[in-house]
């Protein structure tokens, strides 16, 4: 298939960007999209001109490196998926593709495509921890049972791969859902109890000096989380965050 | 020269290791503080490191190209982590893990390392758990395990099919625990471009700043090198886009030795190629084989009339069908060491019967344990005589709680719904046993310089085992490495930090500039995606799941052809300092196609057939095993550990004798 990709093209994190046309022709339906974009840069350095930057690494839509805000969704069309699992058979020959980097305050732009999501980082170092030394000598994993449900529900929460299409696509630009997934994982284990009170305190309010917005349970986040986490775990994180301020 | 010492320990197998934790020096508290240690990579293996050395109190500074240390590859691992718990009461034994470990391995590992692996392998789970990693639990809260390839006890501990992200966000948030106490400083998207040696110890690193590209210098009082492997030489692999073997062979340039480079695994079951636009291969775990069994037509006519989409692999009967692997090994059938079922894959199509276009493709297919799993189902809610529809309804809900994310991740790649129609797989590169060689504390031939997790050669021979990998790096990680660099730093308690305004430092720092230099100024014709493709191209088909000599040879004079070319046409758009992706990606294949060559060449010194290491000239003559691999243990069970001088094909070999004392060598047999 032909088509043409509006891309936003921006040198660096202090220069003004804007949207640049490109064509592309005998696209497959079986290529990913990212190897659609692998086309038109090869195109691009065969031309001398500069190949369009942007995040991606595992390529099989786990390690949430990959972006972009395709036709305006996080990861493109389809559901369940990171952009690198997209598949071109979701466009037809004709179409024209936008495709833009994740946008959000507290996310700049870094070159093209590509976001600078420290912020998420910060977060996870203010308390998405359980303080246990390694040591050779932890007790036994069998000596406290969890009940399967709950293990199973902490293992749903934990799958966040931290890309931050919950954030692009929210219109407040909340980080609810990946501070929620995290706090959920441990509330829901006996291991995250200790240490409960202080990590959702702490956690939220990196959250809210990130500048990251509140949440309007509008539920974007959900329908484009590429790994459907739940918004209960929203509901959990807030009942958390009350019983530690009371 | 160096000479190859392993240091093991003396004493009997089973006290090695405790008997030398009593022993050997340690640093005070106090003195740590002032110790500084250099981590590059952090996945299972960087990861662990990092965070159990600040826990410890040293001062490490943690180096990952992305950005952030949790997207390491290590995130993509999928099926599970092996540990010798033996909560399934099925026999289980850290002597039963060692023993599997080196016979999967075909004898090609280091038995004390191998064992003092086994040994750490429960600890590895009790950490985990105590950092609230989500294991699979039974119904009565404890601890679910699942079988794996090459052995016949269940001891694979697994989150879904994501163990690997769960293990690696479990070391993640113990590094942002650290992080946060400023025991370690993160540089995310940097990359290391050279190791500094003073007085002959690993003293720092020059290292590139991807987002503004900065040359860096920063040192340290140890450096360790846990950068994984380098299956991207393929340049099709399960590996991410980003993996590269950059780090490892620059401080095999400086001295530290490259280990049984020719031993990969090719693993057999990924979503097979679909054209030449591909960037990458995807696997589907190998915990699928527990459950998936693999078949190929017997018929000729049945395949051809598939691969012209005339008949749908449903609807071909049990009798023509060809379950390959059940008919030629009986006793471990679906469940055969990767190796084993990777070239069984290759020789069916080779033969004529792969399944799809391009010929290289076979079917993994869950009918069987669907319709097993619905029966089971059906019982247990009571109903004793299920509809077939009940049947298949009740069956493909166990399938999705078990492999869930993976038939979605199938389905999403490949547009076919693997709950009713077989699965196509076909082998990929996925790990590398070859790699830095290290001696029993993990130290290279460079004093001060350690290696740790998939990047070192240490544990899993010529061919690792399902699961063996995450145990490993944590192993290395949380548990091995800690103790053996205090032995070596408490030699440095005096020393203070050390200057970056030395001579040494500024010749690193030289090099390290003109190379990224020259990528900028070449300007030449083509791009660095063309020559990793031909040199991908070589690899697979000269250097890939069976070797000979004539191929090997061709492949080394071809490797270097492209090597010559690459210096001579490489364009590189962008330039120095600003965030420039191509030029990440001609260092990485600048060094791929060094690495590459002495691949080949350990491929054709190696005139045997042991594990991922297949050659044609060396199987089985006659009898039941006729056609199997055929090891030669009189002449080849050393490590070779290769030392670099100049040209990959100067390099020199050193032997490191491989000795079993507590393990009989045997032929591999899963028959």
């Amino acid at each position: 298939m032909n088509l043409t990709l509006k891309i936003w093209r921006q040198k660096g994190p202090n220069d003004k960007g804007q949207m640049v046309d490109y064509k592309v022709t005998d696209i497959s339906e079986h290529m990913s999209f990212l190897e659609m974009i692998d086309v038109l840069n090869e195109q691009l350095v065969e031309k001398d001109k500069e190949p369009v930057a942007f995040d991606h690494d595992c390529r099989e839509g786990i390690c949430g490196m990959c972006s972009m805000y395709i036709n305006g969704e996080a990861h493109g069309p389809d559901r369940g998926i990171t952009t690198c699992q997209l598949h071109m058979r979701s466009f037809k020959n004709g179409d024209t593709i936008t495709i833009e980097p994740f946008r959000a305050a507290s996310f700049p732009v870094i070159k093209d495509l590509v976001v600078d999501r420290m912020a998420f980082e910060r977060i996870q170092q203010a308390g998405g921890f359980i303080s246990v030394n390694t040591s050779g000598n932890t007790q036994d994993a069998n000596a406290i049972p969890i009940s399967k449900h709950a293990a199973d529900q902490a293992m749903d929460a934990a799958t966040c791969i931290g890309c931050g299409a919950c954030v692009a696509t929210c219109k407040n630009s909340s980080a609810m859902l990946f501070v929620a997934a995290k706090v959920s994982q441990y509330a829901l284990l006996p291991q995250g109890q200790v240490e409960a009170t202080d990590r959702v305190l702490n956690m939220v309010k990196q959250m809210d000096d990130e500048g990251f917005g509140n949440c309007t349970n509008t539920a974007a986040c959900e329908v484009e989380c590429p790994k459907g986490i739940s918004l209960e775990n929203i509901a959990r994180m807030n009942r958390e965050f009350l019983k530690a301020s009371l | 020269m160096v000479k190859l010492d392993s240091k093991v320990p003396k004493g009997k197998l089973a006290d090695k290791w405790t008997d030398y934790k009593n022993h050997i020096d340690l640093v005070n508290p106090a003195n740590k503080r002032n110790i500084d240690i250099i981590v590059i990579g952090t996945g299972l293996a960087g990861g662990a490191a990092a965070a159990t050395l600040a826990e410890l109190g040293y001062n490490v500074k943690a180096f990952c190209y992305q950005d952030s240390p949790r997207r390491a590859h290590s995130i993509a691992a999928q099926g599970g982590i092996n540990a010798a718990k033996n909560y399934m009461g099925d026999g289980d034994s850290d002597y039963r893990l060692f023993y599997d470990t080196v016979k999967g391995g075909d004898y090609r590992s280091r038995e004390a390392n191998v064992y003092r692996l086994a040994e750490v392998s429960g600890n590895i789970i009790d950490q985990c758990v105590a950092q609230g990693v989500p294991f699979a639990r039974d119904y009565g809260g404890l601890l679910d395990n699942r079988s794996f390839g090459g052995v016949l006890v269940s001891r694979t501990f697994y989150a879904k099919g994501q163990t690997g992200q769960q293990l690696l966000l479990g070391a993640y948030s113990a590094m942002n625990r650290q992080i946060a106490r400023g025991k370690i400083t993160m540089y995310n998207r940097h990359e290391m471009l050279d190791v500094v040696k003073i007085d002959g110890k690993a003293r720092g690193i020059i290292a590139r700043n991807l987002l503004t590209g900065k040359i860096e210098r920063h040192s340290a009082h140890a450096v360790v090198i846990a950068s994984g492997g380098y299956g991207n030489v393929y340049f099709l692999s399960t590996n991410a886009m980003g993996s590269n073997t950059t780090a490892a062979w620059k401080i095999h340039k400086k001295g530290a030795y490259f280990a049984n480079p020719c031993y990969t695994q090719i693993h057999p079951t990924c979503i097979p190629r679909s054209g030449d636009y591909q960037s990458k291969l995807t696997l589907m775990s190998e915990s699928l084989r527990n459950d998936g069994r693999i078949w190929v037509p017997k018929h000729k006519e049945d395949v051809t009339a598939i691969r012209e989409g005339k008949l749908k692999p449903t609807q071909i009967t049990e009798e023509n069908r060809d379950y390959y692997l059940e008919r030629r090994y009986p006793a471990f059938g679906n469940l055969v060491p990767r190796d084993v079922a990777s070239r069984a894959a290759k020789e069916r199509c080779d033969a004529g019967f792969g399944v799809n276009k391009t010929g290289e493709a076979v079917y993994l297919d869950f009918k069987s344990a669907i319709q097993r799993y619905g029966k089971e189902q059906a019982l247990l809610h009571g109903n004793q005589s299920p509809s077939k529809e009940e049947i298949l309804k009740l069956g493909e809900a166990i399938i999705e709680a078990k492999y869930g994310n993976l038939f979605q991740m199938y389905e999403k790649i490949v547009a076919e719904n693997p709950y009713k129609t077989p699965m196509m797989i076909y082998p990929a590169t996925h790990y590398t046993m070859g790699g830095v060689w290290v001696d029993y504390n993990l130290m290279t031939t460079v004093p001060g310089l350690y290696c740790i997790g998939e990047a070192n050669f240490s544990d899993h021979g010529a061919n690792r085992l399902g699961a063996s990998a995450l145990m490993q790096g944590l192993a290395d990680g949380y548990f091995v490495l800690p103790y053996t660099i205090g032995d070596y730093l408490s030699d440095d308690i005096r020393t203070g930090e050390i200057a970056t305004d030395t001579i040494e430092f500024e010749e690193a720092e030289k090099e390290v500039k003109e190379r990224l230099e020259f990528f900028i100024n070449n300007k030449g014709t083509h791009s660095v995606d063309y020559f990793h493709k031909k040199l991908g191209s070589v690899m697979w088909s000269k250097v890939g799941m069976a070797r000979n000599e004539k191929h090997l040879k061709e492949a080394i004079a071809e490797i270097k052809e492209i090597r010559e070319d690459f210096w001579k046409n490489v364009k590189v758009t962008g330039s120095l300092n600003e965030f420039n992706q191509e030029l990440e990606k001609a260092g990485r294949v600048a060094d791929f196609l060094e690495l590459g060559e002495l691949f080949a060449l350990d491929a054709l010194h190696r005139n045997e057939s042991c594990g991922g290491h297949f050659r044609e000239e060396s199987v089985e003559k006659e009898g039941p095993q006729k056609g199997e691999a055929l090891r030669n243990d009189k002449d080849y069970t050393y490590v070779a550990a290769w030392e670099y001088k100049g040209e990959p094909s100067d390099a020199v070999l050193h032997k490191e004798q491989l000795e079993f004392k507590d393990i009989e060598l045997k032929t591999r047999s899963y028959k």
